[in-house]
């Protein structure tokens, strides 16, 4: 949807003599992960779980997208914010959010040659593994909630995967357009 | 690209240690959050002033998004109203939906007077409303089922106070900060509600199921007598909650209880009413739900 937006903005704009913003370079990834932290709560008072984690997706997809843009222990500040909005035990995306980034850069250390398939297929994984921790977290504080339950959830966070490993496809070339003038 | 399987930096002593940080930060980050997860399983009330300082800080965002959503959600009911048979048939299902409420309301009000007169002497106290909000947001990505709502600590709200919609009970007040609150909706696990039917005052518990049902479990053991499409009201045991708000409809019957579908829709209940804990005094520490501390009941 923004992409040609974006694209003429560019086309149109002098590149010569222009380098991306370090601001916005730098910054992009955290904040949209800390947006998409906030926005499942926003969007509709819900009576099952049946947003995705979207702050968790757009995570991942950062990191799958631009491997070491966000550092490893990434997870802990982003997480922390996280918990802020989820509801869940507090440090529950602290933790799941630092193993994954752990392991994501094995696997990326394991699989350098990757196609969009194997990605997807290890988003999966580490999505449905994510939810049913985040299910038992959940549990051992109190709120129980059946398997079934979070089978939607699931095949909902791994449809909408794609969507939001494009929209930070987006906001990657939004955070690289080249707006500061070099002398 | 594919990056280099040799992860050594070369000889440079700084980008190793930096490598080196890195990881072992990584790995401090799991560890500290493993430790946040205990220490919030054990005090879980630990990090709720911080969630609270969250929700207030977002809560203009939280407010605008909650307009735009009750809009977007009359867009289309009206297009759908036209599209089916006209507004007028919108308006009248949900009077009568309201009707229905207020019939089961009558049913238990009378059941209550008959019980009252055959127990003269239980004094009760008229509970008043605190205040009305607007539910801004809930946590829909996780399995808790906590909303958020606009006013806090400003209004006068305090934990354990129960919240309710026209068309029944919603949950209860969490933890409050200046201006939001966080309520535990009914539906959520860790929820307990006492009710009774509301034609007979057959006594239960109502617990969350977590997905947007209760579970209904018979105080009394035996032959199990609910039936489907039974009324729920809340029985008031407990001080908590006051007795006879409608809660749920019997969906299916189980051998030892029931599953119950809520009436009140917490996404379609723009506006809610916080209400005073009903009773003066929590009399019954079994039937109180688990969190719920007494002292805030009695705290009026």
């Amino acid at each position: 949807m923004f992409d040609g937006l974006f694209a003429r903005g560019e086309s149109e704009k002098p590149r010569i003599n222009r380098a991306p913003s370090p601001v916005l370079a730098r910054g992009v990834p955290w904040l949209t992960v800390m947006l998409c932290s906030m926005v499942p709560g926003w969007l509709l008072i819900a009576s099952a779980p049946v947003l995705p984690p979207f702050g968790f997706l757009a995570f991942v997809a950062w990191v799958q997208l631009r491997p070491g843009l966000l550092p490893i222990w990434a997870g802990l500040p982003l997480g922390l914010f996280d918990d802020l909005f989820n509801g869940q035990p507090f440090g529950s995306s602290v933790l799941l959010w630092s193993l994954s980034s752990n392991l994501l850069d094995y696997v990326e250390r394991k699989l350098p040659w990757r196609n969009f398939l194997t990605e997807w297929l290890v988003a999966t994984a580490l999505i449905a593994a994510y939810l049913l921790a985040g299910a038992l977290l959940a549990h051992l504080d109190g709120g129980a909630a059946t398997a079934s339950v979070l089978a939607p959830q699931i095949v909902i966070a791994t449809l909408a995967y794609p969507i939001v490993a494009r929209a930070v496809g987006t906001a990657d070339r939004f955070r690289l357009r080249p707006i500061m003038v070099v002398r | 690209m594919a990056a280099p399987v040799n992860r050594r930096f070369g000889s440079s002593r700084k980008a190793q240690y930096s490598t080196f940080f890195g990881y072992a930060a990584g790995v401090l980050g799991a560890i500290l959050g493993a430790v946040l997860v205990i220490v919030s399983l054990v005090n879980p009330d630990a990090f709720s002033g911080l969630r609270s300082w969250a929700a207030d800080a977002a809560s203009p965002a939280a407010g605008v998004t909650a307009e735009a959503r009750s809009a977007g959600g009359n867009a289309v009911s009206i297009v759908s109203g036209f599209l089916q048979t006209g507004s007028r048939n919108a308006k009248m299902q949900r009077e009568l939906a309201e009707a229905k409420v207020r019939l089961v309301e009558a049913d238990a009000v009378r059941e209550e007077n008959r019980r009252l007169k055959r127990l003269l002497g239980l004094s009760e106290e008229n509970a008043g409303t605190v205040t009305a909000a607007r539910m801004t947001g809930s946590t829909s990505a996780g399995t808790r089922r906590i909303a958020t709502l606009d006013s806090g600590r400003d209004k006068g709200i305090a934990p354990g106070m129960p919240v309710r919609a026209p068309l029944g009970l919603v949950g209860r007040i969490l933890d409050v900060g200046a201006t939001s609150a966080h309520v535990l909706l009914i539906t959520d696990g860790e929820s307990l509600v006492p009710v009774r039917r509301a034609r007979d005052g057959v006594p239960a518990f109502a617990q969350g199921n977590g997905d947007g049902t209760l579970r209904i479990r018979l105080i009394n053991l035996g032959i199990n007598p609910l039936k489907k499409g039974d009324m729920l009201v809340t029985s008031g045991s407990g001080g908590l909650y006051r007795p006879d708000t409608p809660i749920a409809m019997v969906d299916r019957v189980l051998r030892d209880g029931a599953i119950a579908r809520v009436l009140s829709n917490p996404g379609d209940a723009d506006y809610v009413l916080v209400e005073r804990a009903w009773a003066q005094v929590a009399p019954a520490p079994t039937a109180a739900p688990s969190t719920a501390p007494p002292t805030e009941a009695a705290a009026r």
